[in-house]
């Protein structure tokens, strides 16, 4: 763990802690499983938009795509009978598509990735009014999915279910532990594959990667595939967590949910840097945040204030440190080896990862 | 500005007229950083008009010195005078009111404008009072003199982006005579540039003494310091080890002071008879010269030199060799089969490595470890189902640390706390680590010191010996006569000429540059 995320546990340790004194309904188990809830469907898609961060690129049109699709699942399996699995599959697919194309254009015909995006958030948008008019898509009176309901909105008490319900704890929603799972395995991607490796080098330098033999395009493209992936896969638990959905302001502004998670989590819009823990760490940070505001009488119409000014002070906070252990190592380099040819043991710095 | 001698006429007296009284007086100059003396008891002067070549390695003091001299840091001990008046230190705008200004190897410039703006950045000449408009042809006016001073065939409204790079070392020095200095200080103007040019850059220098303008001059360039110096100071582990006057500057002196033995040994004896041919490339050409096309075969066991002025299209044409580029028209030949690279994976499949030019944007990722640096290009065989093992990193990393000699605090040192010469040698261990067929260097000594060029050498004469084809592009003559077994010469996209040893001169290999035959 990094200490910039170990900084970041300890921030949202402090703002619960503060948040727990002042209203104790925080610490109650239904208000920590909702949040676990919202922390899960954000920090699904959040994750995917790191991926995209890394590489030094940006993905707007996280939001849209979960209105879409969201849309798209709700209408497949309502209206026109598609079994589930099928659906989700359909929506996953979709959602792989729109990463291989977003890729493409990013890539081979070297757009930018703001711009590439911008046009998906408003082309997906669209697309999303136009399929239903506009309406809200939603259930049919009595229609049900006993056990696609139950997994993405059911919740578990883990420790009862191990101990065979002697002992009982909160229950947990699934959407987080999903969220824990991908966390795990992105994880593994990101911190120890050789993909993993590939991103953090191509977000650092394409052109050094490049010349070191690595086919950038393919990673490039599998970052946005993994990003437009999960953000289906977010897609399909908000269209169950709301049952409902008005194409025109479902998901709206959550690409910037996502990207405030990243920086919060240490990633640097420039590529090359971040971390799994980080990301999810700034997905918890934002939940709590906003649960902060409802539960401490602020009024809800000050939360993206709240978010904007914790989020801002954070970077400013995060800058400040770096700037002064920069300067630190600087002096300490200059200090023992003033041109020298062999550098001291005080600059280096292991990548801790 | 008007106080100083402008006429051309001045060019051939002014050095003869005369020892002047020196302007700039170091004594004693000390500075220590714990565990390093960088700089010990160095005494110098400088006079107008006077040209000073320092030389030493990387590490010698050099960069010491100029931050002494530019008011970045203090020394510890020792007076700095100026006009007669003592100081123990400068500061930055003491530095400048003296009248002293620095041209670095990394230029200042902006180029999205043009020259005179660059001249006058920050100062330029204002109209209509409060309007604060810039007084455009004011501007040309007062920058038009000082190009002229130095004869450079630009206007002031040339875009700086058009300009060659010697040109835009010269819209630096032109800044410089903007702000009336006394002593230009050149840091390594030569390095990155073409023969061609660097002889302009010598023309200017040799104007700025004719108008009185001292100029320290460092470079890792001999011949050059040697052409232009009257005077050369060599510095070693912080030591003035030796001042050279005028007719005492001779190459292999130099040399002898600054490594403290004979360099010849540097460039490895030629290997054994060349063998088959590895690359052919039969009129291949890169989209820079679609009118050109190369031809040219590399043999297994030889160090073949390309030379050529820049922008002859050699870079050109091993970015297209290592897939980089898509060719624009021709074929290439690996062990006579026909291969196509639409990308730099694929070269490096098939054994055919690029040491790139600039070793900082495309050879290493600086933010990285030397171990991740040398895993990078052959990651998969240091992972076990796609996951990396870094303990196996490590091993492959102090395997190389130890066989190039790479001077590292450890294997988990980012590459940017490197050396230059070590940074270059953690890109050769990209591809030592695996095995090259080809392996094609660009520029591979560019800036580094000559102790570490001679390591660098040394490996390239090693790779041939074991039947790789090594293909070096270089702009510095003594280097590519000293290690080429055969050089070609490349002029506008095309191979002009190619050179068997016994016809190796300085003489030759710019003839056919420039794109004239042999004589």
């Amino acid at each position: 763990m990094l200490k910039k995320d170990l900084g970041l546990l300890v921030l949202i340790i402090v703002v619960g802690a503060v948040v727990a004194i002042i209203n104790p309904r925080f610490l109650s188990s239904i208000n920590i499983a909702n949040t676990a809830n919202l922390v899960g469907l954000f920090g699904i898609f959040a994750i995917g938009q790191g991926f995209v961060i890394i590489t030094g690129g940006i993905e707007l049109s996280v939001g849209s795509i979960i209105a879409l699709l969201g849309v798209i699942f709700i209408d497949l399996i309502a209206n026109q009978g598609v079994p589930w699995p099928l659906a989700v599959l359909v929506v996953l697919g979709i959602g792989v598509v729109m990463g291989l194309v977003h890729g493409w254009l990013i890539t081979k015909m070297r757009l930018q990735p703001f711009v590439v995006t911008l046009c998906g958030l408003l082309i997906y948008r669209g697309v999303a009014r136009f399929y239903t008019a506009d309406a809200t898509a939603g259930f049919p009176f009595g229609v049900s999915f006993p056990t696609l309901e139950w997994i993405t909105t059911g919740r578990t008490d883990i420790v009862s279910v191990l101990t065979g319900g002697a002992l009982h704890t909160i229950a947990i929603p699934h959407s987080f532990m999903i969220m824990l799972v991908i966390a795990v395995a992105m994880w593994v991607v990101l911190h120890r594959s050789v993909f993993g490796r590939y991103l953090y080098a191509v977000g650092k330098n394409e052109e050094a990667a490049r010349y070191s033999g690595i086919r950038t395009t393919r990673v490039i493209v599998a970052a946005y595939v993994i990003c437009t992936t999960l953000s289906a896969l977010a897609a399909i638990f908000f269209a169950m967590y709301t049952r409902s959905i008005l194409p025109s302001g479902h998901g709206n502004f959550y690409e910037l949910y996502a990207i405030a998670a990243a920086v919060l989590g240490g990633f640097s819009l420039r590529g090359g840097e971040g971390s799994i823990v980080g990301v999810v760490l700034g997905a918890i940070l934002l939940q709590v945040l906003q649960n902060l505001v409802n539960l401490l009488g602020i009024p809800s119409s000050l939360n993206f204030a709240v978010m904007g000014s914790v989020i801002l002070i954070g970077v400013v906070a995060d800058q400040q440190f770096a700037r002064r252990r920069q300067m630190r190592q600087h002096a300490r380099s200059t200090a023992t080896a003033p041109g020298a040819a062999v550098p001291v043991a005080g600059s280096s710095t292991p990548t801790p990862r | 500005m008007q106080s100083l001698p402008m006429t051309a006429s001045a060019t051939a007296t002014a050095a003869s007229s005369g020892p002047a009284e020196p302007f700039l007086r170091l004594s004693g100059i000390r500075k220590a950083y714990p565990g390093v003396v960088a700089l010990a008891d160095f005494s110098m002067e400088v006079r107008p008009g006077e040209v000073i070549g320092i030389v030493g390695e990387n590490g010698a003091g050099k960069s010491t010195l100029m931050k002494i001299l530019g008011g970045v840091i203090a020394p510890d001990r020792g007076t700095i005078e100026i006009d007669g008046v003592a100081h123990d230190k400068l500061s930055v705008a003491g530095s400048f009111k003296a009248g002293i200004a620095f041209v670095h190897q990394e230029l200042n410039l902006f180029d999205n404008l043009d020259v005179a703006a660059n001249v006058f950045l920050g100062r330029e000449p204002r109209k209509y009072g409060f309007l604060q408009l810039v007084d455009s042809e004011r501007l040309s006016a007062d920058v038009q003199p000082l190009l002229d001073r130095l004869g450079a065939g630009f206007e002031p409204t040339t875009p700086v982006s058009r300009l060659s790079l010697a040109q835009q070392q010269m819209v630096e020095i032109a800044k410089a005579l903007s702000f009336r200095s006394r002593l230009v200080i050149l840091d390594e103007p030569t390095s990155s540039l073409p023969l061609t040019e660097t002889g302009k850059l010598l023309e200017v220098i040799r104007s700025l003494k004719a108008q009185g303008i001292a100029v320290i001059f460092i470079s890792h360039r001999l011949a050059e310091v040697e052409q232009v110096c009257d005077r050369v100071i060599v510095l070693r582990d912080g030591h003035l080890v030796g001042t050279l006057e005028r007719d005492e500057i001779d190459h292999d002196t130099m040399v002898r002071l600054m490594i403290g033995r004979d360099l010849r040994a540097a460039y490895a004896a030629p290997g054994q008879a060349r063998g088959r041919v590895v690359l052919a490339a039969r009129g291949v050409c890169s989209s820079a010269f679609p009118a050109g096309g190369v031809d040219l075969e590399v043999h297994a066991g030889e160090i073949l030199g390309l030379a050529g002025l820049v922008g002859s299209g050699r870079t050109e044409f091993a970015r297209v060799v290592f897939g980089i580029d898509p060719p624009v028209a021709g074929e290439m030949l690996l062990d006579g089969e026909p291969i196509r690279c639409p990308c730099s994976a694929d070269a490096v499949s098939r054994g055919i490595f690029l040491v790139p030019e600039d070793r900082k944007i495309a050879g290493l990722l600086l933010d990285m470890t030397v171990a991740e640096n040398v895993s990078l290009p052959n990651l998969r065989a240091f992972a076990s189902n796609g996951l990396v093992s870094r303990e196996a990193e490590r091993r492959q990393a102090e395997r190389s640390r130890a066989e190039l000699g790479i001077r590292a605090p450890t294997v988990t040192t980012r590459t940017s706390a490197l050396s230059g010469g070590n940074q270059q040698k953690v890109v050769l261990a990209k591809w030592l680590a695996m095995s090259p067929r080809i392996i094609v260097l660009d520029e591979p000594t560019r800036g580094i010191d000559v102790g570490a060029k001679a390591e660098i050498y040394k490996l390239m004469r090693g790779l041939a010996d074991a039947g790789v084809a090594v293909l070096m592009i270089s702009s510095d003559m003594e280097e590519v006569i000293g290690v080429s077994d055969r050089i070609a010469v490349m002029h506008q996209g095309r191979i002009s000429g190619i050179l068997e040893r016994e016809q190796f001169a300085e003489e030759n290999v710019l003839l056919l540059a420039v794109g004239r035959g042999l004589a």
